[in-house]
């Protein structure tokens, strides 16, 4: 068993008990533990189930790494899943639950997938798809959809906040071990502002647990002793519990710092997500230890060499009486020492080296503890935990040669950079043979801006693994000088893949590379021999090093198998790429504050509180909001719309039409300029008229449209759709600043200047006349004009323009007196029978008189010509954006759908976007299609469905009826008729 | 996340103040023009692994555009200039070519 020990634990504070909760049950541990190291010490090894087979799972590192001891989090409002308990630091009240199991942990129904892992093999999901559509259909996607996905989602809203934060450093120092204190030591003195950030709520990173001494004081003095002096110094910065996510262009570092975790509640932002501007990174990542793979190398109980040391000597925590130590090199010995050190027994270590020597395995065998050279794990025995060793020769098959009985393993096969900051920004590796690892090739780094190097990857990041050449490294390469230590020097290791080396199929299949993802040794071999030669290809085949730890403990031993199994070297194999972030972030922390109410500007018209006031039902317009309709009490959005509809129609009705884009464009060749933006001729248009005009990509696709004022000699006012003003302006300003630079055209965005208010219906002039202050009589401003002038005191520009096909203005106000304007109108307007209307009714008004609008009619394929607008289009001008593109073959075509309007013959609504269908079918085997709806509406006016398509040879089919396919089988029949279904004279409009 | 200065308000600006605007120095083909020239000029883009010239504009900040000289491989920045000028700057193309000896020119 796993058991707290009377003394020692250089991290915990025994005078200050926390207690927590796990599955329900309460436990206690100490200020300074983590809930690893809490659980540990009271006995609960076990700790979650695996994600595929569902075998029992215990902690198996100590930090970042940990890949199989998730738990979810907290509850309700602050519940969050798959959170490692090797990270997680204990506070007062935490409240952890184990994931991957059911009914219980200790008794899991899904565990039954281990008995068949045969019949889940690497590739097993693909697989399924193979078998006939039902087999998928009915029998694998409901099973894989219960069990896929680790953990459960949180289901009620964040509770804490989180935020952003920017910094700039001249050089930032990722780790905060040795090798990082050292160098942002140096760093510091020469002047460079340092920021110096560590991902773990302690300095020193290994060396103080391995008993490293530096220069003449041991690493429990050094590592504060170099902290105040860098504290003490103006120009660095440190900070703990504080992540490099990742690196990117230029030196942008994103970083991930851990708040209130502890604190839930205290008001202080959870997370902060830094954003760092580097100029340069210094990459002191430190090392990860790699397993070994060993037929069950899983079995709660089998941990990293260094995993065991951390707990024995940071946390007090005796992982079980018997420990085996099992190994390729010699670090791992120095975990027998702690144990010994700490009173507790080790029966054996078994070294998978022919012979071994050197000071670590002497004064390890001077303790009395046998050293089995030339040995290995054949199997572990034990299910919920290690109960036994059975040991075999390494050069064998796994044949017993002895059984220790223990009840845990401490396993290393070797050490890994931490290569993932240096190679998410193009940083590359080289193999070390001598090593067996892969580290930064400082001949390739990442580069910067300047195209010189932005990263250095020094210590154990970049392959110095004992202490002295972890400060020569830093010295060499960051400078000063490298301080002397107590290092020995150690043997170099042996290469382990899969032990024993000579393994058959049976033990293969018990050997884990990735715990989390639960891929074996078998899996990436039958990978292999099922064609799959890529690194990137296996590992999506078998999901080795696609669970949330990324492969930090699995990857190099997954490719090093593969390697083995193409009869391949390493290097040739290759390494996955390394992405961002290292270790999972919050959700939180990457939203920051940008949540709720701030997650994307509001923008508001100046009468929008009136709206809101008067039971407008919103809709979002790009980022505007707008009242679809005005709905009274005991009315449905549907009957509102239908009664704005009407009202305009037959009385008056006011719509707020302020998000519509006003753009001056303005200066001697403003006229020339918009000739060339729009279709159709703005030059020649009078001053005080107005003009409708369309707009197009330069790819001859339908962009915008919108009326075109003229308002003196040399200034225009171009009007754009609500949600284009933006686009369009900036489109204006791509071709004035990057083709047409010396034409003289000034353009201004003046959308929000202006408050624009359309007062539609027969109604529409008595109510101005009544406002008085101008002559709006239809000779003194007839449709298609404008004027300047005055309104009941508001100083006004009255456009007569209509996109509803009633006698309609629209008056341009000065924004700050908009709300004033609407208010007056309202109460002038009440006689006349006057109420507001929505966008809904809007598109009802329009669709009714066949007007197109952008985003309906238009999709980023459609031509003016599609739409029957070859009105708009000037056949004299020699060039307009599009022209070019509207005179290819294509664009021509005779066959190209055009539209038209449709009708329902039983009166009913067209469904949105719906097909019409065509006889045959084409070469996927669908059914061909002729048209489509591009807009439909029920309309008031005419107490039916209305439509307008896009449909082959369309207005040569009038009268044509067309079937469209709905939901459930049911298909809509429609007439092919004009599209302008009310008043196709126009002749309301020009009153 | 690239910075780039901008060569009219001398900001050295995030990606975030800046919107992209694609390959530099195209020749615009209007009507009249071959379908071969017409084609070359909306679709076809050079899309190098190395020296790029491309269009940028300073969205948040003084609105210019601008063009920029970089290696899209190691994203080393050769130099940022006004977008008002049919060919790069000659002190920019001869610095690119003294790094990248083997490198064609612009067009």
């Amino acid at each position: 068993m796993s058991t707290r020990l009377s003394k020692g634990g250089r991290l915990i504070d025994r005078s200050k008990p926390l207690s927590f909760t796990f599955n329900g049950r309460r436990m206690s541990g100490y200020r300074g533990d983590t809930l690893a190291s809490a659980l540990l010490g009271a006995d609960q090894m076990l700790m979650g189930r695996s994600f595929k087979y569902h075998r029992p799972r215990g902690v198996v590192a100590s930090g970042a790494e940990e890949p199989n001891a998730l738990v979810g989090l907290g509850e309700g409002a602050r519940f969050e899943p798959n959170q490692r308990v090797t990270t997680t630091e204990l506070f007062e009240g935490a409240a952890a639950t184990t994931q991957n199991h059911w009914p219980s942990l200790e008794f899991d129904v899904g565990a039954i997938n281990d008995r068949f892992a045969r019949m889940l093999p690497g590739g097993f999901y693909y697989k399924t798809f193979m078998f006939p559509r039902f087999a998928w259909k009915h029998v694998f996607e409901p099973v894989i959809r219960q069990s896929a996905g680790l953990g459960k989602v949180p289901q009620e809203r964040d509770a804490d906040r989180y935020e952003y934060a920017y910094a700039f450093a001249d050089v930032v120092v990722v780790g905060g071990g040795i090798a990082g204190l050292a160098a942002a030591l140096q760093a510091g003195r020469e002047g460079s502002r340092v920021l110096l950030i560590e991902q773990s709520g302690h300095w020193g990173g290994r060396a103080p647990v391995d008993g490293v001494v530096i220069d003449g004081r041991s690493a429990a003095e050094w590592v504060p002793a170099t902290v105040a002096a860098l504290s003490a110094m103006e120009n660095v910065t440190l900070r703990l519990n504080t992540m490099a996510s990742g690196l990117y262009d230029h030196g942008y570092l994103l970083a991930y710092e851990r708040i209130a975790d502890t604190t839930p509640g205290d008001g202080r932002p959870r997370h902060r997500l830094w954003r760092v501007r580097a100029g340069h990174v210094i990459a002191a990542t430190g090392a990860i230890e790699r397993p070994l793979s060993f037929a069950g190398n899983d079995v709660p109980g089998v941990m990293l060499a260094g995993a065991v040391r951390d707990y024995v000597v940071n946390w007090a925590i005796s992982p079980g009486d018997r420990t085996v130590i099992v190994t390729n090199n010699d670090d791992a010995y120095r975990t027998a020492l702690a144990l010994l050190d700490a009173g507790l027994t080790v029966p054996a270590v078994i070294d998978a080296r022919a012979s071994v020597s050197g000071a670590l395995p002497d004064a390890v065998r001077a303790r009395g503890v046998r050293v089995l050279e030339g040995r290995a794990i054949g199997k572990v025995k034990g299910g919920k935990r290690v109960t036994c060793v059975s040991v075999c020769t390494f050069e064998g098959q796994g044949a017993e040669v002895e059984a220790i009985d223990c009840d845990a393993i401490a396993m290393s096969g070797g050490w890994s950079p931490v290569v993932h900051l240096w190679s998410h920004c193009g940083g590359k590796l080289n193999w070390d043979e001598a090593q067996a690892m892969f580290r930064p090739d400082a001949a390739r780094p990442p580069t910067g801006a300047d195209g010189k190097g932005m990263v250095t990857a020094v210590g154990s990041a970049n392959g110095a693994l004992t202490a002295d050449a972890v400060l020569a490294d830093v010295a060499a390469q960051i400078g000063g000088e490298a301080l002397a230590t107590n290092a020995v020097a150690e043997a170099p290791l042996r290469p382990v893949w899969i032990m024993p080396q000579g393994a058959g199929p049976e033990l293969r299949m018990k050997m884990w590379l990735d715990y989390q993802n639960d891929v074996k040794v078998s899996d990436v071999q039958l990978a292999a021999r099922e064609g799959y030669h890529s690194v990137e290809h296996t590992k999506r085949y078998t999901t080795l090093g696609m669970a949330t730890d990324q492969g930090k403990l699995s990857n190099i031993n997954g490719l090093a198998v593969l390697s083995d199994a193409l009869n391949q070297a390493i290097p040739q194999t290759g390494t996955t790429t390394f992405r961002p972030p290292y270790t999972p972030i919050s959700m939180g922390a990457i939203a920051g504050e940008a949540r709720g109410e701030i997650f994307q500007p509001l923008r508001k018209t100046p009468m929008d509180g009136w709206h809101e006031a008067n039971g407008a039902y919103f809709e979002p317009v790009g980022l505007w909001r707008r009242p679809y309709c005005y709905q009274r009490p005991g009315e449905t959005a549907h009957q509102a719309v239908n009664r704005e509809v009407k009202n305009v129609r037959q009385a008056l009705g006011l719509l707020d039409a302020s998000t519509l884009g006003k753009i001056i464009v303005k200066g001697p060749d403003a006229g020339k300029f918009l000739d060339m933006l729009y279709t159709g001729v703005m030059s020649t248009l009078p001053v005080g008229k107005c003009r409708y005009g369309l707009m197009c990509t330069e790819n001859g696709f339908l962009s915008d449209d919108g009326v075109v004022a003229r308002i003196d000699e040399d200034t225009w006012l171009c009007h754009t759709t609500s949600g284009g003003a933006d686009r369009i302006h900036a489109w204006m300003e791509d071709w004035l600043q990057c083709e047409w630079w010396d034409w003289k055209v000034y353009t201004a965005n003046v959308t929000e200047e202006y408050a624009q208010i359309a007062v539609v219906g027969p109604n529409a002039r008595k109510l101005l006349e009544k406002m008085g202050g101008m002559d709006v009589s239809r000779e003194a401003l007839p449709f298609m004009e404008w004027r300047d002038g005055s309104l009941g005191g508001f100083r006004a520009r009255v456009y007569r323009i209509s996109f509803s096909g009633e006698l309609s203005y629209e008056i341009a106000v000065p924004a700050s007196e908009g709300r004033a304007f609407w208010d007056a109108l309202v109460a002038a307007g009440q006689e006349f029978g006057l109420m507001p209307y929505g966008t809904e009714a809007l598109h009802v008004l329009r669709a009714e008189k066949g007007f197109i609008m952008i985003g309906d009619e238009t999709d980023g394929t459609v031509i003016p010509q599609d739409l029957n607008m070859a009105w708009a289009i000037s056949k004299k001008k020699p060039d307009y954006l599009g022209k070019r593109a509207q005179e290819r073959s294509f664009m021509a075509s005779p066959d190209r759908w055009t539209l038209v309007g449709l009708e329902t013959l039983d009166g009913s609504v067209l469904p949105d976007c719906a097909y019409a269908v065509a006889d045959g079918v084409n070469a996927n085997g669908q059914r061909n299609v002729q048209g489509r709806v591009t807009s439909t509406y029920f309309s008031p006016t005419l107490g039916k469905g209305i439509a307008m398509g896009l449909v082959k040879h369309g207005p040569a089919r009038m009268g044509e009826v067309l079937e469209f396919p709905g939901d459930g089988g049911k298909v809509f029949k429609a007439r092919i008729v004009d599209q302008v279904f009310y008043d196709k004279e126009g002749a309301k409009q020009n009153v | 996340m690239l910075t780039l200065e901008c060569p009219y308000c001398g900001v050295k600006a995030e990606e975030t103040e800046l919107a992209a605007g694609g390959e530099a120095h195209l020749k615009r083909f209007g009507p009249g023009s071959s379908d071969a020239d017409f084609d070359g000029y909306m679709f076809m883009r050079k899309n190098p692994k190395g020296v790029h010239f491309e269009r940028w504009r300073h969205v948040y900040g003084c609105g210019k555009w601008f063009l920029a000289a970089r290696d899209t491989a190691t994203l080393e920045v050769f130099g940022t200039y006004p977008a008002q000028t049919s060919e790069p700057p000659a002190e920019l193309q001869a610095k690119i070519k003294a790094k990248r000896p083997t490198w064609e020119g612009y067009k």
